[in-house]
């Protein structure tokens, strides 16, 4: 290690000889090192499963536009949207179709458990408007009370959806009806819900004897050929009233919903602090190791200083302890973070996922965390004054 | 080349502490310093030679007066130039000062390295011979922790001298040593001061050594009360 170093810094690696001198500080120094890394993956693990949970239902369906109520900040929260609006936004120029889609939330209970299902009702007809994967699904839901259930549903053994056809449906309870599921879906499991289940909007109204065709939770539309969705997006917010109705392109409602799930939803938000209590965490613990190695050797700097080293010398000795810190500290703290990861994940079903995106960019923070802690630290070196060695 | 003195002070006075605290140490010292000598600077605790030697090598900000040390003016100098001008230094510290996470030969190695990256293999290979002279070319890889103190100390030595200094600064450079390992430091010294002109300013207290100065200045209470040439 010391000769890979001393050709990579092209000098002798005295940072690291100093570090690896007290194995047993080095060890302790690493260990919080990967602690702070463990506590940052952790909330971005969960923070990044609220992102991917949040958007995942979008992805069932493919529209270029979404018309919603204005207190709607999310795909299923706020006040319905009167259908009215869909015949307006038909009658648009640049609109070729468009569908309502109905959102609940019902109970799946059986003997054993009760899983919530977030329930999508859609036209079976409106085929354009669902994911290509659904499509050939579709038609099968024309059938009252039938359905498609993801078979990623949190809590539920993953044999319960093993053979799943039309002609060996799975029947559940739900809401006091039977859903003969003919097909599955991948959704996975949300912070609230534990699956989802695909309806026709007719066995919707089943199911939500409340609901009424006239106020779907959202209006889903399609653009011409050719035509923009950003251009047919000004042109609906022209004519609807825009204290009332929402129109975004199908992309920025996602983002939105994501963005408000993150940012300002409770949930969001404490994950998010909790990254930043991460970094804090790890920018005290290397100050501290730094600031203590730093005062540990004051006599040896002077010393240098007295041979004619410069200020560079020295914050080169601090700057190369702390990239030493967090390359050998993030290793431990990134393999930790995966079992974690995967724990995680089989206990609350929620696609906490280590993505390489993520671990580049946490290694860069640990870097730029750890650089700081090293510049703070530098201040102690004022106190190396080669006249007090004499 | 030795009439012209490696070291000039002119008018030194120097205080430490501010206020009423504030206490003279030195007194308009007034010094030449041939080059290539062997110069003692002696005198009860609390004189001043350490604050002496201090301030002759720039270790130490100038107050008042003046010193010329290798014809670089001190007083007010910029911090760039008393680096450069340190790099032209050697010291040897009482309590030797090594780096306990470097190896003997690490330590030495960083008396050449603050001078540029150069030719590593040229550095060990100086760096392994001045071990050898000063009797450690066994114990090279050994990290000061494994050394006695009169080794450590001859480690210290041969960092001041890797670089070839033009002068040397030694507080009590022999006190950890043997009679034999005192004398052939100081002989090192001598004899660098002969071939090569090293200047050697040397606080010391070994009376085993004087007979080998060129000069032996006495301080007490900062000033200069004794200055006695060979």
């Amino acid at each position: 290690m010391t000769r890979l170093l001393t050709r990579l810094f092209g000098r002798m690696p005295i940072g690291w000889l100093q570090l690896s001198h007290s194995r047993a500080r080095l060890f302790a120094a690493l260990a919080g090192v990967a602690f702070a890394n463990i506590l940052v993956f952790v909330q971005l693990g969960i923070l990044g499963a609220l992102n991917s949970s949040t958007v995942a239902p979008y992805a069932l369906f493919d529209a270029d536009i979404m018309i919603s109520s204005v207190d709607a900040n999310t795909l299923t929260d706020g006040s319905n949207v009167a259908r009215q609006r869909m015949f307006q936004a038909l009658g648009i120029a640049g609109v070729a179709s468009a569908t309502p889609l109905m959102i609940g939330a019902l109970d799946w209970e059986d003997d054993k458990s009760s899983s919530s299902l977030q329930t999508f009702g859609v036209d079976p007809n409106a085929q354009r408007f669902v994911a290509p994967t659904l499509r050939s699904e579709l038609s099968i839901l024309q059938l009252a009370d039938t359905g498609l259930i993801d078979r990623l549903t949190r809590g539920v053994p993953p044999e319960v959806f093993e053979g799943i056809t039309r002609d060996t449906p799975l029947s559940i309870e739900a809401n006091g009806r039977t859903v003969n599921v003919t097909g599955t879906l991948a959704v996975g499991a949300g912070f609230s819900e534990d699956g989802t289940l695909f309806v026709s909007d007719q066995t919707f109204l089943r199911l939500f004897g409340a609901r009424s065709l006239g106020a779907p939770n959202h209006i889903l539309v399609k653009v011409e050929d050719g035509v923009s969705p950003d251009v047919v997006v000004d042109r609906l917010r022209a004519v609807f009233p825009n204290d009332v109705v929402k129109v975004n392109t199908f992309e920025d409602a996602a983002s939105a919903d994501r963005r408000y799930q993150t940012t300002e939803r409770p949930t969001g938000i404490i994950f998010g602090f909790g990254v930043l209590i991460g970094v804090l965490v790890g920018v005290v613990i290397v100050y501290q190791v730094l600031a203590t190695d730093v005062a540990d050797h004051l006599k040896e700097y002077a010393t240098f200083k007295a041979m004619g080293y410069d200020q560079p010398f020295f914050l080169g000795i601090v700057f190369e302890e702390a990239i030493v810190l967090a390359v050998f500290g993030f290793i431990p703290g990134l393999l930790c973070s995966i079992a974690i990861y995967l724990g995680l994940s089989a206990a609350t079903g929620l696609p906490v996922e280590m993505s390489v995106a993520q671990a580049i960019s946490v290694f860069f923070g640990t870097l730029a965390a750890c650089s700081l802690s090293g510049a703070i630290a530098t201040r102690r070196l004022a106190g190396a004054d080669p006249a007090d060695l004499f | 080349m030795r009439n012209v003195p490696a070291i000039t002070a002119e008018g030194l006075n120097h205080w430490f502490g501010t206020g009423e605290a504030r206490k003279q140490a030195v007194f308009d010292v007034n010094l030449e310093i041939e080059r290539g000598s062997l110069t003692i600077l002696m005198g009860p605790s609390g004189s001043g030679k350490t604050t002496v030697l201090t301030l002759l090598g720039c270790l130490r900000d100038v107050q008042e007066g003046s010193v010329e040390l290798l014809d670089t003016e001190l007083n007010g100098a910029p911090e760039p130039l008393l680096v450069a001008t340190r790099r032209r230094l050697g010291f040897i510290f009482q309590a030797h000062n090594l780096h306990e996470s470097l190896s003997a030969e690490q330590n030495v190695l960083m008396g050449l390295q603050v001078h540029g990256k150069g030719d590593a293999h040229k550095q060990l290979e100086a760096s392994r011979h001045v071990l050898g002279l000063v009797g450690l070319g066994d114990r090279m890889n050994y990290l000061p922790a494994n050394l006695s103190g009169g080794q450590k100390q001859r480690v210290a030595v041969a960092r001041a001298l890797v670089s070839n200094p033009e002068v040397v600064f030694a507080d009590e450079p022999t006190a950890a040593l043997d009679k034999e390992s005192g004398m052939t430091v100081v002989q090192m010294l001598k004899a660098l001061g002969k071939t090569r002109g090293t200047t050697t300013v040397m606080v010391t207290h070994d009376n085993r050594i004087l007979d080998m100065a060129d000069r032996i200045i006495v301080l007490e209470e900062g000033r200069i009360v004794s200055d006695t040439r060979k």
